[in-house]
């Protein structure tokens, strides 16, 4: 079982780059476009708020990162503590639901 | 015992390759970690004016600096990332220094353009 | 001859002695010092050789053809995995001093040779072995050389176990379970040896947990296998055959 689970997090981790490198491409642009003078939440929600777009946009960004992300740390925690085993993939699990989670919180709030 | 010394296990890792593996380790660190505060930040903009209290502490030149260097961050790690892909998923090329040198070339003119638009 | 007759200088660097460090013992031990007269156009195979023959005959060292075809000199030289005898001195030498160690990542038996049971292991265990397809007796199978299975074949096939490669290798120094550049670069050999039986086999083998997936691609093993291999461009083949057959559910 966990001699394939390492091939499938490769895979998810490799499908979520794929998702998020137009999304981050996006996001730079979006960054370098609105930190002229400052940000404002004002400024955020008025390109954000109400738009089925951005939080289609953001939501599939929060979902694709939080995976990424948790895959991430756990391959670096893993060779450089040796942590390893359920408990180790347990807290992966956990900073990825908690992580959407703020993530899609966020959404809710700007979208 | 480590029959390595620290200076030659050093200069045995001095090589694009590494130095590219380095960078997208440390970046998606930073990010993974930033992240959290990040969108527990952008929760506050329910209200405008909450999220330009949470957010108040962050017009110092200080932390600009230190954005400036998360959006490189964001950029080195999008763009090893996608030398990662193009490694793993294309045909082998012997391009790989290239690659290498044009994603760091990248990572630094996003962070240069960063810091202009912020500052102006 | 007398070690008075070997007095020349390397080229050069004006280099008249040259100081050895060399390991001695096995896991625990300690760096001993040595000093030769230093030779024109010496490797760093003729300088151990000379320290073990003059100095101290209880120091152990493999190797075997002294010609760069058979692989059993390697050893970290100046923190790096090498062919001693396809090393000159004036190429490593820093201040006038080399440091000899055994091959990283392998335990040591004794001085400068190490264990390489593990590193065989490894190659077993990544599949490492054809699979007939057919009965021994049938005609000769022909295989277009130009073909894109055959060169890829080709880039990899020319692998002698020497281990340089793993001891090249971080991941293989912070995973003990990871199977390793060789028995991957080999995996990758089979992989594309339309000849074999078990293609599907040979890549369920490494898509496990230490397995071709735990590659970092830090290229290390390509940049110091002596018989200019590439297992990193072979390793992310695996990946990409891997990655293929479990979305179609072939694994």
């Amino acid at each position: 079982m966990a001699q394939r689970m390492e091939l499938w997090l490769y895979v998810v981790q490799r499908l979520t780059a794929m998702i998020l490198a137009p999304l981050v491409l996006l996001h730079l642009g979006v960054i370098l476009y609105a930190i002229q003078g400052g940000v404002t939440g004002e400024e955020i929600l008025a390109r954000t708020q109400g738009s089925l777009g951005w939080m289609l946009v953001y939501g599939l960004f929060v979902l694709s990162a939080g995976l990424h992300g948790a895959i991430g740390l756990r391959g670096i925690v893993r060779e450089l503590l040796g942590w390893h085993g359920p408990s180790l993939n347990l807290a992966a699990l956990a900073f990825a639901v908690g992580l959407i989670w703020l993530g899609l919180r966020a959404v809710g709030a700007v979208t | 015992m480590s029959r390595i010394a620290p200076l030659d296990a050093a200069r045995a890792r001095n090589h694009p390759a590494y130095w590219a593996f380095l960078a997208h380790r440390l970046s998606g660190a930073a990010l993974a970690l930033f992240l959290p505060a990040h969108f527990y930040v952008l929760g506050t903009a329910v209200e405008a004016d909450a999220f330009n209290q949470a957010i108040a502490w962050t017009s110092s030149l200080p932390v600009k600096l230190m954005e400036a260097l998360l959006v490189s961050a964001l950029a080195i790690h999008l763009a090893g990332g996608l030398r990662l892909l193009a490694l793993e998923f294309l045909p082998w090329s012997p391009q790989q220094k290239s690659r290498i040198a044009i994603a760091f070339g990248f990572a630094l003119a996003v962070g240069l353009i960063f810091l202009f638009q912020a500052l102006r | 001859m007398t070690s008075a007759d070997r007095t020349a200088t390397a080229p050069g660097n004006g280099l008249t002695i040259l100081k050895l460090s060399i390991w001695r013992g096995a896991e625990e031990g300690r760096f001993e010092e040595f000093e030769i007269p230093a030779e024109d156009r010496m490797t760093v195979l003729d300088a151990v050789t000379i320290v073990q023959r003059k100095l101290d005959p209880s120091l152990s060292y493999r190797f075997a053809c002294r010609v760069g075809v058979c692989g059993s000199c390697a050893m970290m030289v100046n923190g790096t995995p090498r062919w001693t005898c396809r090393t000159h001195v004036s190429k490593v030498v820093r201040d006038g001093q080399i440091t000899l160690a055994p091959l990283r990542s392998l335990p040591v038996i004794k001085d400068l040779a190490t264990d390489m049971s593990t590193f065989f292991e490894k190659n077993e265990k990544a599949g490492g072995r054809f699979v007939p397809s057919r009965e021994g007796h049938r005609d000769i199978v022909s295989v277009d050389p130009k073909s894109r299975q055959r060169k890829r074949a080709d880039a990899a096939i020319e692998c002698i176990g020497c281990g340089v490669c793993y001891a090249s290798c971080d991941v293989v120094a912070w995973n003990k379970d990871y199977l390793g550049p060789a028995a991957l670069n080999r995996a990758w050999s089979l992989v594309n040896d339309e000849r074999d039986g078990d293609k599907a086999g040979h890549l369920k083998k490494v898509a496990v947990d230490a397995g071709c997936h735990a590659c970092h691609s830090h290229q290390a093993c390509a940049n110091n296998c002596p018989q200019m291999l590439n297992p990193t461009a072979s390793i992310a083949g695996l990946k990409r055959e891997i990655f293929a057959a479990a979305l179609k559910g072939e694994l």
